[in-house]
């Protein structure tokens, strides 16, 4: 009753071509947004660090891969390496380049990420599907080879991982040990933030109406005009940039430092997974699928003790396996638009409730 | 809509003509030396039994299929293969016989991806999407209301296409081609499988884009009353080959026409 668009009478285009035309979509957004501001003043640093910290960053990366495989149906086992191309440009651009502002590095990483993409992306015009994964395959071992192999790429360090150096962003502490979880965390709410929002414009108008009629039907895509070739390589690039985005801050605003193993095929399934649950073709999905994938241990971890049942972390793990491993079968066989779609239709229910239809 | 614009050639001169075209997948024949013309603002039947070369002459048009032999003059332009962007950018426009929609987005959707051609704001306005690229969305959204408005298809343009109905869908089709504002508009059974209001609908339609916005269209179609009323002229292909070509009433009393319909033995 309380979630319709009556009395909402939308009286020109632009209103009605906006990405939430409903406003109780829209005050929810804002009210979202607010209360994940808000969870800095909780002062829980569990929180923000095991919990909130991962679950953007990932969500993040989620969204690049969504945009590569859900909007424009180029599967890519390639998402670990991509991280790992921000994660190793920042930390080689932050070290050569200490003075500049961390962030912007951050940023620029994703550039980084970006072109390597394109590079990767370039065999997609021929091939499709299992083949362009397996090309994606290749990506992901010769990039990990290269950051295990080129050790200039994490400056010779003994340990052959990244350690990150302490940076500084108007005097205060953003990067290294000495970083509190509330900067840390406002920063990567904030890239996130701003980020999905462009993710959101970019699949709302031309640019995402393409990838999504090269996803639906290449050969008719090409008779609107589109030409196949830059439309992948854009969406490569695109997508590529929100992995090294978030793979920078994996690395910079969570972990604090980082093996080559970070950015393993495991890193790549794990994020695949999450769009497969959460929803292809849907940014609200990506969210959705790293909460669940990222909280479930968490919350097998923590809750069940609660009520004076023991679990042991080799159950925890075990039964995520089960669970994910489970979920992914549903979700292929009966709703490949995964939880997103879920909660449509349960919005749909709503607005017409009480009403059956 | 807007009448297309950007063509030289006036009403009544030959807009495109395939010559000596011939196109064949390993041993299978399907188009033998061909030639025929399209005249700016007519309506041209291409007629045949099945698997005659018809779509197999669509896709030599727009480019999919390379012909082995023969050329293609379009616009004044000869060539000896077309190539789908360039048949694109140059204002040709298709359906398809098996509806190729894009079926995971809304009829609304699919009828502004007709328009990307038309549409050029680059990444970098369309990640504010306020300002110029919604400035032009919205010019564009007006077309495309347009269209909606003249195929009657209001209450389902935020449908996703793949979850409507067939005769449906095929208008949507119809609708994300006029998107394009052709020149020409190549139309591969439009009518198929449908029923008689829907054809009656589907021919309305037709009639009225040639007619008011001067587009012109080729036909193919097996419902030869359909063909009899619509079209100006008509090509009849069997086995690959050209049988006969002129207006509906001479075609109709063609005896190699007839024969071919009948499945005479050749
Ligand atoms: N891609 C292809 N590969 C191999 N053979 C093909 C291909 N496309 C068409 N053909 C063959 O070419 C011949 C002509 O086919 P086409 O689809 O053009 O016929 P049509 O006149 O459109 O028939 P219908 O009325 O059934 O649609 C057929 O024998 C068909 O099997
Ligand atoms: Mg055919």
């Amino acid at each position: 009753m309380f979630y319709r668009e009556a009395g909402q009478f939308k009286t020109d285009y632009a209103s009605d071509q906006a990405v939430f035309p409903i406003l109780q979509d829209r005050i929810g957004i804002v009210v979202i947004v607010l209360a994940a501001y808000s969870l800095v003043l909780a002062q829980n640093d569990f929180l923000l660090n095991a919990m909130m910290i991962p679950f953007l960053i990932f969500t993040l990366a989620a969204i690049g891969l969504n945009l590569l495989t859900g909007y424009t149906g180029l599967l890519s086992l390639g998402t670990g390496a991509f991280m790992g191309v921000g994660a190793y440009s920042c930390y080689k651009l932050t070290t050569i380049f200490p003075g500049v502002n961390i962030i912007i590095w951050i940023i620029v990483s994703g550039f980084f990420a970006a072109f390597i993409g394109v590079i990767f992306g370039l065999p997609s015009l021929r091939i499709k599907g299992f083949y362009l994964a397996v090309a994606t395959l290749a990506a992901q071992f010769f990039l990990e080879w290269c950051f295990i192999r080129i050790p200039w790429l994490y400056n010779y360090n003994v340990s052959a991982a990244i350690e990150v150096p302490q940076r500084e962003l108007f005097g205060v502490i953003v990067t290294g040990p000495r970083a509190t979880a509330e900067t840390r965390y406002l920063i990567v709410l904030t890239i996130v933030v701003v980020m999905t929002w462009m993710a959101s414009n970019i699949v709302h108008g031309r640019i995402g109406r393409m990838w999504m009629a090269v996803r639906d039907m290449d050969i008719a895509a090409e008779l609107m005009g589109i030409r196949l070739l830059p439309t992948k390589l854009l969406a490569f690039a695109v997508s590529s940039f929100y992995c090294g985005v978030a793979g920078a801050m994996l690395v910079f605003l969570w972990y604090g430092g980082a093996e080559s193993t970070v950015f393993s095929i495991n890193q790549s399934f794990f994020v695949l997974f999450m769009i497969i649950i959460g929803g292809l073709g849907s940014l609200l999905g990506s969210y959705l699928g790293a909460a669940l994938i990222f909280m479930l241990p968490i919350v097998l971890r923590f809750v069940p003790p609660k009520f004076g049942i023991p679990v042991h972390a080799a159950t925890v793990e075990h039964i995520t396996f089960m669970t994910v491993g489970a979920l992914i079968v549903f979700f292929l066989i009966v709703e490949p638009h995964g939880l997103a779609r879920l909660w449509q239709i349960a919005k749909q229910k709503l607005r017409v409730w009480p009403f059956p239809y | 809509m807007r009448a297309p614009t950007g063509s030289h050639i006036a009403a009544g001169e030959v807009l495109l003509a395939v010559e000596n075209v011939s196109l064949s997948f390993g041993g299978v024949h399907a188009i033998r030396d061909v030639s025929f013309d399209i005249r700016k603002g007519e309506i041209r039947a291409i007629i045949g039994p099945n698997g005659a070369g018809k779509t197999s002459m669509l896709n030599v048009i727009n480019g999919f299929y390379t012909p082995q032999a023969g050329q293609i003059t379009f616009k004044g332009q000869t060539r000896s293969k077309m190539r789908p962007f360039e048949a694109a950018r140059g204002g040709i426009a298709r359906t398809f016989q098996n509806v190729a929609l894009f079926r995971g987005m809304t009829a609304l959707d699919n009828i502004m991806a007709g328009r990307t051609l038309r549409m050029h704001r680059g990444l970098f306005w369309q990640i504010f999407r306020y300002g110029p690229a919604m400035t032009e969305e919205v010019e564009h959204r007006l077309r495309a209301e347009e269209i909606i408005d003249f195929l009657h298809i209001q209450h389902i343009r935020k449908i996703q296409v793949g979850r409507l109905p067939y005769g449906l869908q095929k208008r949507v089709e119809l609708g994300r081609a006029l998107a394009m504002e052709p020149d020409l508009l190549l139309l591969d059974e439009p009518m198929a499988g449908m029923n008689l209001e829907e054809k009656e609908d589907m021919s309305r339609f037709v009639l009225d884009v040639n007619q008011h916005f001067g587009t012109t269209i080729a036909l193919i179609e097996h419902d030869m009353g359909v063909v009899m009323d619509l079209s100006d002229r008509v090509v009849v292909l069997d086995y690959g080959q050209k049988i006969a070509d002129g207006s509906p009433d001479e075609v109709k009393s063609n005896k190699t026409v007839i024969d071919a319909y009948l499945g005479v033995a050749h």
